[in-house]
């Protein structure tokens, strides 16, 4: 049960994934489709693993986008789950379809590319993700607290539906890579 | 329905795109969604007479398969026809990938295939080539793909998509024809539109 002085559930989740598990239920999010990441690794493991849940891989982040959108004008709610270079080739889908339609196309993605990343293709990639979102004027949270976690997912993807908007869910190492 | 039983692109007669889409359109008699692609994929949809369970691209030049496959994720009821040109094809093969692996059996992809990017000045696209999209289809995993030899044999392969189960890969040798008419670019009213001709929207 939710406190009712605090916007934070009382309920601890015990990992992330467990939080972003939660928010999708909790909002009948029943579709994911992604390409894989390391990071996403134990949430691809749990919305499997789980009959609530269909979910499957795309051979593109962008085909993954065209079929969580066609799946919402359908009725079905769905989201992306993909890896900030991933991210770095939807602009155009985002623009011509999710924005321009009016679509709440989800999207997760796992930050790479930052806060001691090995990979220079990843930093430098990484340094368009937000640029390339608030120039298309999509909403977009940065999840870095476990407490935080449930709550800003949740109300993300209602603003999302509401509004009839795309929306960003990205995932910091601040929130996954905390042992 | 084997390979030898299909014949090859060269094989087939060339037809002419708004003709054929007439054809698919007067057998939806179920409220089927077609998504068009970009381009004259859509714009001859369009032309074909209005319905609202047709949802027009107006860029994301690829995506009518994979917008399709979550169309038909979404309501397994209906059945849902893609309706793409062999450019915008050769854009996302790998979603034939995904179609075969998550088989859907309410989805029929039609390609429109006249060897070339039409509408920015006829420049051969690969198909124009060497590449088979019927045996790129196949090899993907969609074992129910092939070529319409000719008008009747596309009527009876679509007769086919909305009797049997799917998915379906059905390609088509176009013409150079331009459409007669585009479809108006108002893409809120368009989602609407199809959201409530697929009765999720009020």
């Amino acid at each position: 049960m939710a406190n009712a002085q605090s916007p934070l559930p009382a309920k601890v989740d015990a990992n992330w994934h467990g939080a972003v598990v939660r928010a999708l239920k909790d909002n009948d999010i029943r579709l994911v489709v992604y390409v894989p990441d390391n990071v996403l690794r134990p949430l691809i493991e749990a919305v499997h693993a789980d009959d609530f849940f269909t979910a499957f891989v795309t051979a593109r982040e962008e085909e993954a986008v065209g079929i969580v959108c066609g799946a919402a004008m359908a009725g079905l709610r769905g989201i992306v789950l993909m890896q900030t270079s991933g991210f770095a080739t939807l602009a155009n889908v985002l623009a011509s379809l999710a924005v321009a339609a009016q679509i709440p196309a989800l999207m997760m993605i796992s930050e790479r590319g930052t806060l001691g990343d090995f990979q220079p293709g990843q930093a430098i990639v990484c340094r368009t993700m937000r640029p390339v979102l608030e120039s298309l004027g999509i909403e977009h949270h940065t999840l870095t607290r476990l407490d935080e976690a449930h709550f800003i997912v949740d109300r993300t993807i209602k603003q999302a539906y509401k509004t009839e908007a795309p929306a960003a869910l990205i995932l910091s190492p601040m929130l996954t890579a905390k042992r | 329905m084997g390979s030898n039983e299909t014949p090859a692109r060269r094989d087939v007669k060339m037809m002419n795109r708004f003709d054929l889409t007439v054809r698919l359109v007067a057998k939806l008699k179920n409220a089927e969604a077609v998504i068009g692609g970009i381009g004259h994929s859509n714009f001859d949809l369009w032309g074909a007479g209005r319905r609202p369970q047709n949802f027009y691209m107006l860029g994301s030049m690829g995506l009518a398969g994979p917008i399709a496959l979550g169309v038909a994720l979404a309501q397994p009821k209906r059945r849902v026809f893609a309706l793409e040109g062999d450019g915008s094809m050769l854009m996302q093969l790998g979603s034939l990938a995904t179609v075969a692996n998550v088989a859907p059996r309410n989805l029929a992809i039609v390609v429109w295939d006249n060897g070339m990017y039409q509408i920015t000045g006829s420049q051969p696209t690969a198909t124009a080539g060497r590449a088979d999209l019927v045996e790129i289809a196949r090899a993907a995993g969609i074992a129910q793909s092939a070529w319409a030899r000719d008008e009747t044999d596309f009527e009876h392969l679509i007769e086919r998509a909305l009797a049997e189960d799917g998915p379906w890969f059905i390609a088509a040798r176009i013409d150079g024809t331009a459409p007669k008419q585009q479809t108006p670019r108002e893409p809120v009213i368009i989602k609407d539109t199809f959201m409530r001709g697929l009765g999720v929207k009020p």
